[in-house]
């Protein structure tokens, strides 16, 4: 376990560095002139030059050089220090601005999931190859299927524009109503995954011998299904469902972008269309900390909570 | 994308136990037929699956479409005229004009073509390099399974749309050769590790059979062994993992597209169409609806194709 633990930092810390790493070397390396760019049409005096060159260590060249303007960015990353975006604004001001929105967003997902996921995941596992369990298997095949890029403006314009049953785009300070539509077309995805595996694992379950011991001593079948089988289903449901977590929260660009979610998303979103380049690596290099991050909690939690999993 | 390829690993899994086929599937006991192989097997299994058929019928209808997409539409996807600014249907144009005049719905089956081709060259990509990896780190096992593997960890570790993004960004060029060639390159890199986990179990299983010792005794070396011997046996995985990436890349195409960094115009491409039918929404739906429903049902079909044959060749399921 404790071996297991270790591995997965280590593994961590790798991944860490070669995102980092790549995410550094495709922005930064090889371009034009900094000082100029940071300058825009300004000129820049020789004094002003050799200031930055001097503060940025700019005159170190070749792998050394790359080496150590990159370990300043991973350690300005690591301490929270985004730098500007082209607008001048602080991307952590923005980020900070940002994250509770994307938070919101995606627990309502999550929620939504959750609620309706988990609950006919179970019916359809216990109601096996019934009507209920072949349309959902169905069902959730074409949500798979179908890309948040098609989900996500359809729904917005048929329950957003044309019924008007939810507020077609969120604003500045958006409401919990107008994160409703935007929460359950980001969680549709999570939701299809958390009935598959609900399902799966609860008929699984159900075969099992502990189960048939239960029945024999008498146990009503709601007790059995509540107590006994729930309770050994929702292990990897929960565990997936944690991993999910980071990924609704970096997963949301098109839904925020589309619903117009002022969010960690919707922020990238901006910044890829204004083609605003520090703004998008701050903002990929903390989604990508959030994700590894995530997973690795998750796994962790995986190893504890199921103590059948042997991990060497 | 990476979210549908764990949905795939965990979907794997379910259908390994999932209801085991309908309970009055002929066995034919004693019936006088030749012995049916694992194919035949499946054949039969496919051949009553009306979803396959549907997602068959799908994939070719597109594949024609990207083929010949002059068969499917007389009017040209790029004859756009302002003054039939999201003008109704008239002519060829059943589903009436867009923003800009185009006829929606021969720019969506001219926007066939760049889909098909992104998804089906990134899935070769992919296939390629998951061989070559899952190949080496299944044959040869000890510390190159142990480096490959450990390589295949921390790229499944990077978030697919975010790396592209960053990738993406960095390429200027204009030119649709160069952005199309860029899309597909990025999406094998970052794509190939679950076809590579498959390829690697499979080379494990192939290399402990009879016939692979048989094939050492008569004093094959380990080229000759993993090309003429391992390889047919573990193609037909790669290929299942293989058609339901396929279906996942286009998607992933359209994302890149719709978000501005992949495709760009003059190439025409359902993401990009998604994303101005969406901004005009409230003066015209279909410039919207057509394009989406084009890219879903594409995707759809491969990924049903790719979900349906791996079903049948799996025999824990019957």
């Amino acid at each position: 376990m404790f071996r297991y633990i270790l591995r997965r930092l280590l593994q961590m810390v790798l991944a860490f560095f070669g995102t980092t790493l790549i995410v550094y070397a495709l922005m930064f390396a090889g371009q034009g002139d900094p000082i100029q760019a940071l300058a825009g049409e300004r000129p820049v005096t020789a004094a002003q030059r050799a200031y930055l060159t001097e503060k940025y260590h700019l005159d170190a060249t070749g792998v050394g050089g790359f080496f150590y303007r990159y370990f300043d960015y991973v350690r300005s990353l690591l301490q929270g220090d985004l730098g500007q975006s082209l607008t001048g604004r602080q991307i952590g001001d923005i980020l900070q601005a940002a994250w509770p929105v994307t938070l919101k967003l995606a627990l309502i997902a999550l929620a939504v999931a959750i609620l309706v996921g988990v609950t006919a995941g179970v019916v359809a596992g216990i109601r096996r190859a019934s009507i209920f369990d072949n349309s959902t298997l169905v069902l959730t095949l074409l949500v798979l299927g179908i890309p948040t890029i098609v989900l996500a403006p359809l729904a917005q314009y048929f329950l957003g524009v044309k019924w008007q049953l939810f507020p077609p785009t969120a604003g500045s300070q958006p409401t919990f109503y107008a994160l409703l539509l935007p929460g359950i077309v980001l969680g549709s995805l999570s939701l299809a995954t958390a009935l598959r595996l609900t399902r799966t694992s609860v008929a699984e379950n159900l075969r099992a011998d502990y189960v048939r011991t239960a029945r024999s001593k008498g146990l009503v079948k709601r007790r059995i299904v509540t107590v006994h089988v729930l309770r050994n289903s929702l292990i990897p449901v929960i565990t997936f469902l944690g991993v999910e977590l980071g990924n609704l929260m970096s997963g949301a660009i098109i839904t925020e972008g589309v619903f117009n979610i002022p969010g960690v998303g919707f922020n990238l979103f901006r910044g890829i269309r204004t083609e605003d380049g520090p703004l998008v690596v701050g903002i990929v290099s903390v989604l990508v900390v959030v994700y590894l991050v995530s997973n690795l909690v998750v796994d962790v939690l995986y190893a504890v909570l199921d103590p059948r999993i042997r991990y060497e | 994308m990476s979210d549908f390829e764990t949905v795939a690993a965990t979907e794997n899994q379910a259908a390994r136990r999932g209801p085991s086929g309908e309970p009055g599937t002929p066995n034919q006991i004693g019936a006088p037929q030749k012995p049916r192989s694992l194919a035949g097997d499946a054949w039969r299994d496919l051949r009553r699956k009306p979803i396959f058929w549907i997602s068959l019928v799908l994939v070719v209808i597109f594949t024609l479409m990207a083929v010949a997409p002059g068969v499917f539409t007389a009017n040209d996807p790029r004859d756009c005229l302002l003054s039939r600014q999201h003008a109704g249907p008239s002519g060829g144009a059943i589903f009436g004009y867009d923003f800009q005049g185009c006829d929606t719905y021969s720019r969506a089956v001219y926007g066939t073509r760049a889909s098909l081709l992104v998804g089906a060259l990134a899935a070769l990509g992919t296939g390629l390099i998951a061989l070559v990896v899952g190949m080496l780190a299944g044959y040869f096992g000890r510390w190159v399974d142990a480096v490959l593997s450990r390589v295949i960890d921390v790229v499944l570790g990077i978030p697919l749309l975010l790396a592209a993004i960053v990738l993406l960004k960095r390429v200027s060029s204009d030119s649709q050769t160069a952005r199309i060639a860029a899309v597909i390159f990025v999406l094998a890199i970052l794509g190939w590790t679950t076809a590579a986990r498959v390829v690697r179990s499979s080379v494990i299983t192939a290399k402990e059979q009879d016939y692979v010792a048989a094939a050492r005794m008569l004093g094959a070396g380990n080229g000759r062994i993993m090309w003429r011997h391992i390889l047919p046996n573990s193609l037909a995985p790669a290929i299942v993992v293989l058609t339901i990436a396929l279906g996942s890349f286009i998607a992933a195409e359209a994302t890149l597209s719709f978000l501005g960094i992949g495709l760009k115009a003059p190439t025409i491409s359902w993401g990009q169409d998604i994303d101005t039918g969406r901004i005009h929404m409230r003066e015209a739906a279909t410039p919207l609806i057509v394009p989406s429903a084009f890219l879903a049902l594409t995707v759809l079909a491969f990924i049903m194709l790719g979900d349906a044959i791996r079903d049948a060749f799996d025999p824990k399921l019957r």
